[in-house]
C-alpha cells in the first residue's frame, strides 16, 4: 500500500450550462510533491483548481466525481464547510497578485487575516507571525514593508505577499494558478525558487498550474497534461520531457522555440485550433488535429499506464507510435 | 555601405509626472534615456528586456505615439519627430505595426475585409474593387480563407484574429512592421503558427520587422541582431548568435539564465542564482549605470559614472564598466581617479 496521498481527484467532471468542460480528470499529488497542471487555453486546468477550492460559480457546476484530502472527503460543494479549510489546508494564490490584494489593508494584516479568520492567533501574535512569514519568503526589511499597501510594493513582492499569506497557517495543499505568468522572468526565477524552497522546508503539496513548459521543467516533479478538459497524458516530468506518449504532448514540446535549436527556421505547428466546447468531437477530443487518428479515435481512449512505465499513463490508442512523430 | 532604414539616435521620452512640489523640480519618469540602434532593410532587429525597460515605448515614439524628448529617429534618412501631420501619414505607408491584443486592435463592427480594407481606403489606393481584390490577395497572404471576408473579429479566434491585424498592417505594403508583442498573447500551439508566418512574409516580401518581446526564447528564434535594454537604455547589441554565445553585460547574463528552458535535465543542473532585487524606481535612477543596484559585478565609481556603449567586437556593442576594462584593459573607472 502507497503512503496516503494529500490530494486526490477521481473522475471530476465539470459542466458550464449544458456542456461539458471538464470531463472524468483523475490524478493525486503525494505529500511535499510539486504537480504541474499544463495545457492551452480552454483546456479546463484552472476549473479543475477552483472545483477542488471549492470556488465554482454561477453556471458553472461541478456535476461529478470527488476530492478526497489526506484520505478525508471534501465536501465541494457546500461552501460554509470549504470556508473553513480555505486558507487553513487548503490555499491558493493567482496569476495577479496585485488585483489579488486588499488595496487598502496593510500587507501585514493581510498576511496575518487567515490566522485571526480561523481564531487560531491573537491579533498580536498573527502580526508577529505575519512579520517572520514575509522574512521568510524574502522581503527585505519586513517590520516596514509589512506596515506597507500593495501599491508601495512591486509585483515580484506583491507575489511574495501573496505565497506569505498562503502559507502562513501551513496548508497541506497549495493551488498555485500561473503564479508567474505576470511577472517578469528574472522576477520568476525568484518566485520559483522560492516555492522550492518552501516545499523542501515545510513539505508543504504543490499543484501548480501553468501553460508554460519550461516552468514545468524547472519546477515540478511530475506533470498532467490538458486538453479539451480531460487528462491526455500524466508522468514524472523526465519521462514527460524525455519520452512523450500523447501525440499532443509530443507535438507541443515540438511547437516551443528552443533556446539550442536552429534559428529563422519553420517551426513545427499543430494544424487547426482548439474547437469551441460546444464543437468538441465524440470520441478522443484531439482526433481532429492528430496526425496519428484513425477510426479507433471515435471511441474515447481511456487514461492507462503505458508499456515499461508503472507511473507513466496516455489517453491515447496509439501511444506506442507517438516518439515517431513530428 | 548602405544606409541604414531606420536609425535611432540618442532617443530620449521623458514623460512628467502629475505630482510634483509646487517650486521643486517636476519629476519626469525616463522611460527612455538614451536609446542607439540601427535596423537595415529586410532584416529583424530583437528588442528585448523585463517591463519598465523602455521597449514598448521606443516603439511608439518611431510610430509618433510618444513624444519624442530628444534625439533622432531617421527613416530612410528623414527624421521622423520633425514631421508634419501630412508627413507623418505618408510615413505610415512604410511603417506599420502589430500589437499584443488582436481583440483590443480590430473595431468589433467592422467585418474583417473592412478592417484590412480600411488602411487602403484612407490612402485612396485604388477604387472599392480594386480594394476587395487586393483584401482578397491579402487574406491568401495570412493564411485565411477568402470565405472569412465577412465574418466579424469575435467570431474568429485568437490566432485567426492575428492574422488579420497582420494583413491590415502589409495592406500598404509596408517596408518596416513593428511588432510589439505580436505573439506574445497566443498559446503555444498558435504562437509557432504566427511565427511561421511572419518569417515566410519576411523572406517573400522583403520586410523589416523591429520585434519587441519579453521572451527571449522567441526573440532568438527570429532575430537577426538582438538589442537588451534596461531601464530605458541599451546595456547590451550584438548578432543573436553572438549574444547567446559570448554575452558580456551582467544583465544579459541574469535575463538568460532566468529563462526557464523546457528541458528538465538542464533546468536541475542550472548552478546560477537567479538576480536578486527589483528594478528601481524610474522616477529615481541611479546617477551612474542604471544596473548597479542589482549587479553583482558592481565596483567603486559604476554608481555615479554613466557607461557609454563600445564596440567590443563587429556588431558587438557593450555598456558595462567593468567588462569593457576586462576587455580593452580600461574603462571610464579608471580615468575617474
Amino acid at each position: 500500500m502507497a503512503d496516503m496521498q494529500t490530494l486526490e481527484v477521481r473522475d471530476l467532471d465539470i459542466g458550464v450550462g449544458p456542456h461539458s468542460v471538464v470531463d472524468g480528470v483523475d490524478f493525486s499529488i503525494g505529500r511535499g510533491e510539486i504537480v504541474a497542471l499544463v495545457g492551452e487555453s480552454g483546456s479546463g486546468k484552472s476549473l479543475t483548481a477552483l472545483a477542488i477550492m471549492g470556488l465554482l460559480s454561477g453556471s458553472v457546476r461541478q456535476t461529478g466525481g470527488t476530492a478526497t484530502l489526506d484520505g478525508d472527503l471534501l465536501d465541494l460543494g457546500n461552501d460554509a464547510a470549504m470556508q473553513k479549510l480555505r486558507g487553513t489546508s487548503l490555499s491558493m494564490i493567482f496569476q495577479e497578485p496585485v488585483a489579488s490584494l486588499n488595496p487598502l489593508l496593510s500587507v501585514g494584516a493581510q498576511v496575518a487575516e487567515s490566522l485571526i479568520v480561523h481564531g487560531r492567533a491573537t491579533r498580536r501574535d498573527a502580526w508577529t507571525r505575519a512579520v517572520e512569514m514575509l522574512r521568510d519568503v524574502g522581503i527585505p526589511a519586513p517590520e516596514q514593508r509589512a506596515r506597507q499597501l500593495p501599491s508601495e510594493l512591486s509585483g515580484g513582492m506583491c507575489q511574495r505577499v501573496m505565497i506569505a499569506s498562503a502559507l502562513i497557517a501551513k496548508p497541506r495543499l497549495l493551488i498555485a494558478d500561473e503564479p508567474t505568468t505576470a511577472l517578469d522572468v528574472t522576477i520568476q526565477a525568484q518566485i520559483l525558487e522560492l516555492m522550492r524552497r518552501l516545499r523542501d522546508e515545510t513539505e508543504t503539496s504543490v499543484l501548480i498550474i501553468t501553460h508554460d513548459m519550461g516552468v514545468v521543467a524547472s519546477i515540478a516533479d511530475r506533470v498532467c497534461v490538458m486538453y479539451g478538459g480531460g487528462i491526455v497524458e500524466q508522468a514524472e516530468v523526465h519521462d514527460l520531457f524525455a519520452a512523450p506518449r500523447h501525440p499532443y504532448t509530443k507535438l507541443l514540446l515540438a511547437t516551443i522555440p528552443r533556446m539550442d535549436g536552429p534559428r529563422k527556421t519553420e517551426l513545427f505547428s499543430i494544424s487547426g485550433t482548439v474547437p469551441d466546447l460546444s464543437a468538441w468531437p465524440e470520441g478522443c477530443r484531439f482526433r481532429t488535429r492528430c496526425p496519428l487518428a484513425s477510426d479507433q479515435c471515435t471511441t474515447r481512449p481511456p487514461l492507462e499506464p503505458v508499456a515499461g512505465g508503472d507511473a507513466h499513463a496516455s489517453a491515447c490508442w496509439h501511444s506506442d507510435k507517438v516518439e515517431h512523430l513530428a | 555601405m548602405n544606409e541604414p532604414l531606420l536609425s535611432v539616435k540618442g532617443l530620449k521620452v521623458h514623460f512628467p509626472v502629475a505630482t510634483g512640489t509646487l517650486f521643486g523640480e517636476r519629476p519626469v519618469v525616463r522611460a527612455v534615456d538614451g536609446v542607439d540602434f540601427t535596423l537595415n532593410a529586410g532584416e529583424t532587429l530583437g528588442i528585448v528586456g523585463e517591463s519598465g525597460c523602455g521597449k514598448s515605448t521606443t516603439g511608439n515614439a518611431i510610430l509618433g505615439l510618444a513624444p519624442v524628448t530628444e534625439g533622432e529617429i531617421l527613416f530612410d534618412g528623414r527624421n521622423v519627430a520633425a514631421m508634419t501631420g501630412r508627413e507623418r501619414q505618408a510615413l505610415w505607408r512604410d511603417l506599420q505595426v502589430v500589437f499584443q491584443d488582436p481583440v483590443s486592435a480590430l473595431n468589433p463592427k467592422l467585418t474583417i475585409g473592412q478592417s484590412i480594407a480600411e488602411p487602403l481606403a484612407i490612402h485612396g489606393v485604388g477604387n472599392r474593387a480594386d480594394r476587395r481584390k487586393r483584401v482578397d490577395e491579402l487574406m491568401a497572404l495570412v493564411g485565411l480563407q477568402t470565405g472569412q471576408h465577412d465574418r466579424y473579429p469575435n467570431e474568429l479566434s485568437g490566432g485567426q484574429r492575428q492574422r488579420v491585424v497582420i494583413a491590415r498592417a502589409l495592406a500598404l505594403e509596408p517596408r518596416v512592421v513593428i511588432c510589439d508583442e505580436a505573439v506574445s498573447a497566443l498559446d503555444v500551439s498558435i504562437q509557432s503558427q504566427v511565427l511561421n508566418l511572419l518569417l515566410r512574409l519576411q523572406r517573400d516580401l522583403g520586410l523589416s520587422y523591429l520585434f519587441i518581446s519579453h521572451d527571449l526564447s522567441v526573440i532568438r528564434h527570429i532575430a537577426d541582431r538582438i538589442a537588451v535594454l534596461y531601464l530605458g537604455t541599451v546595456v547590451e547589441e550584438a548578432p543573436t548568435d553572438t549574444l547567446f554565445a559570448h554575452r558580456l553585460h551582467p544583465y544579459t547574463e541574469a535575463l538568460l539564465s532566468a529563462v526557464p528552458i523546457p528541458d528538465p535535465l538542464a533546468e536541475r543542473n542550472k548552478t546560477s542564482r537567479p538576480l536578486q532585487g527589483d528594478v528601481p524606481n524610474p522616477m529615481d535612477m541611479p546617477k551612474g549605470c542604471p544596473f548597479v543596484t542589482r549587479c553583482p559585478l558592481r565596483q567603486v565609481g559604476c554608481e555615479t559614472i554613466r557607461p557609454i556603449a563600445v564596440e567590443v567586437s563587429p556588431g558587438h556593442r557593450l555598456a558595462c564598466h567593468v567588462r569593457e576594462r576586462e576587455i580593452t584593459g580600461t574603462s571610464a573607472l579608471d580615468t575617474a581617479r
